[in-house]
């Protein structure tokens, strides 16, 4: 790839741009459009666009791909346990209107970003996990 | 001008399907299906769905075509010439869009404010939202507090989809 300095210089002027922009999606979604599904996506596309532009290895050295199956599950644990934590507080599992110390608006507010970071957690990983498994595949 | 959006974007979206039936070259259909889910999520745009808008433009018009790249990787880039006649795909198709639009006159007009889905439920959340949450998004609001359970639900299957591709895939992989 050594002829592509156009797409080299140019993605990676971009791709903290869209991680930014992932976490703006992500942290902004109580109040415009997008949450963690949509923001995991987008954090996913700028280590694939970081895969295609500068190879497997040097995104696997950047994202190990340990790190992103043990980030698998780690977000589906995340979205469970706030619902054992509204357990905690007396509510039923899931309702977050305790987990403010009873200032339900704001407990609310706390349990739908603990509840977005798991999203973001799984998607994001999910993705790129299974763009690893595809391109790792090579052609025989 | 909205009627008039929507008609030019249609027409491009009929356009792009001829041309996917047509063009042999599967890195064409590739490209040109990225192409036809971004005209997608702009007429979401139009109907005012923003947040299924961004999710059609990052997973259907992102991952999903550089997964189908992916594919390619590993296959040829021309298409095969077909082995069976198409006339029994064609009534297929035929008869489900028949059955599709045939279903549409039973829908209520586009944006009608008294139809059972703007005046039940839907009516009862935008009403008790914001003083309940506090999140002035009713999307996510809905999403991840009043339907918790379906969002674990889902964050549960993007999960297994992801625990099963890798388990089918990661075999043939070599090590390291």
């Amino acid at each position: 790839m050594r002829l592509d300095t156009i797409l080299r210089v140019i993605s990676k002027l971009f791709i903290p741009f869209i991680f930014i922009f992932a976490l703006y999606v992500q942290l902004h979604g109580d109040y415009g459009p997008g949450g963690g599904f949509q923001a995991g996506v987008i954090l996913a596309a700028g280590v694939i666009l970081y895969a295609i532009i500068y190879g497997l290895n040097a995104a696997k050295r950047a994202v190990p791909i340990r790190l992103v199956e043990f980030l698998i599950p780690l977000g589906v644990l995340i979205y469970g346990a706030v619902g054992v934590w509204g357990l905690l507080v007396g509510d039923n599992y899931l309702e977050y209107n305790n987990l403010s110390h009873g200032n339900q608006p704001h407990g609310q507010e706390r349990g739908v970003f603990w509840v977005e970071i798991g999203v973001l957690v799984t998607v994001a990983s999910t993705m790129i996990a299974i763009f690893y498994a595809f391109a790792g595949r090579g052609r025989e | 001008m909205e009627l008039l959006i929507n008609m030019v974007l249609l027409t491009l979206l009929a356009v792009i399907t001829v041309g996917i039936i047509r063009v042999r070259n599967l890195f064409g259909v590739v490209v040109l299906a990225g192409a036809y889910s971004f005209l997608m999520a702009s007429v979401m745009i139009v109907l005012d769905a923003v947040d299924v808008a961004m999710t059609e433009a990052s997973v259907g018009a992102g991952i999903s075509t550089v997964l189908a790249l992916g594919a390619l990787h590993l296959t040829k880039t021309e298409e095969a010439p077909p082995r069976y006649s198409a006339m029994i795909p064609l009534f297929v198709a035929v008869g489900t869009g028949a059955m599709l639009i045939y279903g549409t006159w039973g829908l209520p007009a586009f944006g009608l404010a008294d139809t059972p889905m703007n005046t039940g439920v839907g009516l009862d959340y935008l009403n008790r939202n914001y003083g309940e949450t506090n999140i002035p998004n009713v999307v996510t609001s809905v999403l991840a507090s009043y339907r918790g359970f379906d969002t674990l639900g889902e964050t549960t299957v993007i999960f297994t989809a992801g625990i099963g591709v890798l388990l089918l895939l990661k075999r043939f992989q070599r090590e390291g």
